[in-house]
This record gives C-alpha cells, sequence and structure tokens, in this order.
C-alpha cells in the first residue's frame, strides 16, 4: 500500500498539492494540506499514484513523499 | 552557409533572453504562492520550469551553432571556461559564465529530491546573477550591440525583471503566501464542504 508522507516541518503551505490531489487533500484556512481522511500520511490508491507523484514532484518545499511498504 | 550560422546564432541568443526574461518572472511568480492568468499555482511553477528548459533547448542551439561558425572561432573550452576566447573576451566570457549558471541552476533543479531543498535552494539564487550577466553578455558580445532593436528587446527584458524583483522585494512578499482561491474542478466541490 502506497502513502503520502507530509512532512509538517518542510511545507510552507503553498497549496499545489491539494490542487493536483484534491481527491485525497483539501487545504485548511492556512492552505496547509489535510487528509480527507484524517490520517496524517493518507492511503493512496492505485490509480492515484500518477496524480500523487506529479504532487511530489511539484512540491515546491520538497515537504511530499511517496512510501511504497510491501505488505 | 556561414551567414546562416551567424544569422541563426544571434536569433537563438536573443530568443533565449527572452525567454530567460519570462523564466525569471515567472520564478517570482510561482515563489509569491499566488495565482496568475487565471491559472493554478502548480501550472505557474509548471510553467516555470517548462519555460526554463526551452530556454536551454535556445541556449544549446546559440552555442552550437557558433561553434560551427567560421568567424566566432570558438573553441570547445570556450563553452565552459570563461574569459579565455579571443574575440572581446569579457562579453563573450560573461556568455559563457551563463551557460555555465544556467546549466548548474538547471541541473540542480532536476535533481532537486535528490540533492534536498536547502542546497537546490542555494543553487537556485544563482539565478538573480544569471539573468543579468546573461542580458550583458547579449549587448555587449553580438554584432547587433549597438542596433536599436536589441536595446529595445533588452530594455524590455530589463523592465519585466526589475518589475519582479521590486515586487519581490516588498515586505509583503513572505515565505508563506497570502490565500487565493484554490481551483477545484466543479465535481469535486461538494468534497470541499465536509472537510
Ligand atoms: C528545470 C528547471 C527549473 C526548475 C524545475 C525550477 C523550479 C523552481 C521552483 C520550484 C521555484 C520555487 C517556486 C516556489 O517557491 O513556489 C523556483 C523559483 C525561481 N526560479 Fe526556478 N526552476 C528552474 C530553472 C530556473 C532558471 C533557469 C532560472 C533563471 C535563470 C530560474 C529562476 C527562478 C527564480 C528567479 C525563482 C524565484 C526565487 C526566489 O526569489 O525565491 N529557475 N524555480
Ligand atoms: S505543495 Fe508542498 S509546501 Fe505546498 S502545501 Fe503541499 S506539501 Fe506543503
Amino acid at each position: 500500500m502506497t502513502r503520502l508522507h507530509i512532512d509538517w516541518t518542510a511545507c510552507d503551505g503553498r497549496g499545489l498539492c491539494a490542487e493536483l490531489l484534491p481527491e485525497l487533500l483539501a487545504e485548511d484556512d492556512w492552505g496547509f494540506p489535510i487528509a480527507r481522511d484524517g490520517s496524517p500520511s493518507p492511503a493512496v490508491p492505485g490509480p492515484l499514484e500518477p496524480a500523487a507523484q506529479r504532487a511530489v514532484d511539484r512540491c515546491p518545499a520538497l515537504a511530499l513523499r511517496l512510501l511504497r511498504d510491501t505488505r | 552557409m556561414s551567414d546562416a550560422l551567424w544569422y541563426f546564432a544571434r536569433g537563438s541568443g536573443v530568443v533565449s533572453l527572452v525567454l530567460l526574461t519570462v523564466v525569471v518572472a515567472l520564478g517570482i511568480g510561482a515563489r509569491s504562492g499566488r495565482t496568475a492568468f487565471n491559472l493554478p499555482r502548480f501550472a505557474v511553477n509548471l510553467l516555470h520550469r517548462n519555460a526554463a528548459l526551452l530556454a536551454v533547448v535556445f541556449l544549446v542551439l546559440h552555442v552550437v551553432s557558433l561553434l560551427f561558425d567560421p568567424y566566432a572561432q570558438l573553441r570547445l573550452f570556450d563553452l565552459v571556461l570563461p574569459f579565455a576566447g579571443n574575440y572581446r573576451p569579457l562579453w563573450q566570457g560573461l556568455g559563457t559564465l551563463g551557460l555555465d549558471l544556467m546549466i548548474a541552476i538547471v541541473v540542480t533543479s532536476l535533481l532537486r529530491h535528490r540533492i534536498g531543498a536547502r542546497a537546490w535552494r542555494a543553487v537556485h539564487w544563482l539565478a538573480y546573477l544569471c539573468w543579468p550577466v546573461a542580458l550583458l553578455h547579449g549587448l555587449g558580445a553580438g554584432s547587433d550591440n549597438g542596433t536599436v532593436w536589441l536595446w529595445a528587446i533588452s530594455m524590455v527584458c530589463v523592465a519585466v525583471v526589475l518589475a519582479a524583483v521590486i515586487w519581490r522585494l516588498t515586505p509583503h512578499f513572505t515565505r508563506f503566501p497570502q490565500r487565493a482561491e484554490r481551483k477545484v474542478a466543479e465535481r469535486l466541490r461538494p468534497l470541499e464542504e465536509v472537510r
């Protein structure tokens, strides 16, 4: 299962990720991403992986990572 | 044939300066965290990146055409080692320096995830050196340095970058940008309500 890890110390709340991955992420009032499922590192369903990868690539603060653990 | 190379070198050089100007303005625009031209933020970011890659393409065309130009008489190491050239070494050297800076900025940007945010940002600041170096090179080195059209284009580029940099230096340009209306697809609006 792939998860999207958000490094809160790096994130500047620029909101690119929530634009690219609105299915998983919403913005709080300050622009910081929050997972729609409330989890700190939301699960990324297979079909959304390319979109999640794009969000990771474009984050200006390099605050996003995809964690692929083999369970 | 050799004249064609020379025309081509001048043309591609001017195009890369114009693109570089757009790239700097878009970089500052992306840094502002605002949406621009009705585009979402990620698109401003992508536009900045892709304009930079396009500028590299024209820069390569510029340099390669001069390498084969019988008048310019560039040697291969003139492409990387600044201020060693025979012809107007200062002005040509600025071009070489600009190319080196450009390579550094673009390579580190493409490897951003590998080298980390700090190192990337440190190198990316060189953009503010790269642009004026490219501008001066264009004005000083070329055979067009006295022409009205080159000065006109250059002055428009100066105006654009100056405006962007002055905006960049205003105090409300912070690391944490003002909130702007975010673009969300119509079908996802209902999801927005329940967050
Ligand atoms: C593949 C090439 C490049 C990529 C992927 C890239 C990416 C970026 C990113 C992600 C930002 C930060 C935006 C933000 O914080 O939201 C940025 C800012 C910027 N970029 Fe680039 N860039 C590239 C090439 C260039 C080049 C060639 C130049 C100019 C020579 C340039 C000039 C700038 C400037 C002036 C800024 C604003 C920096 C600041 O004041 O904080 N970039 N770029
Ligand atoms: S794109 Fe990066 S910096 Fe911007 S909100 Fe998302 S995680 Fe934070």
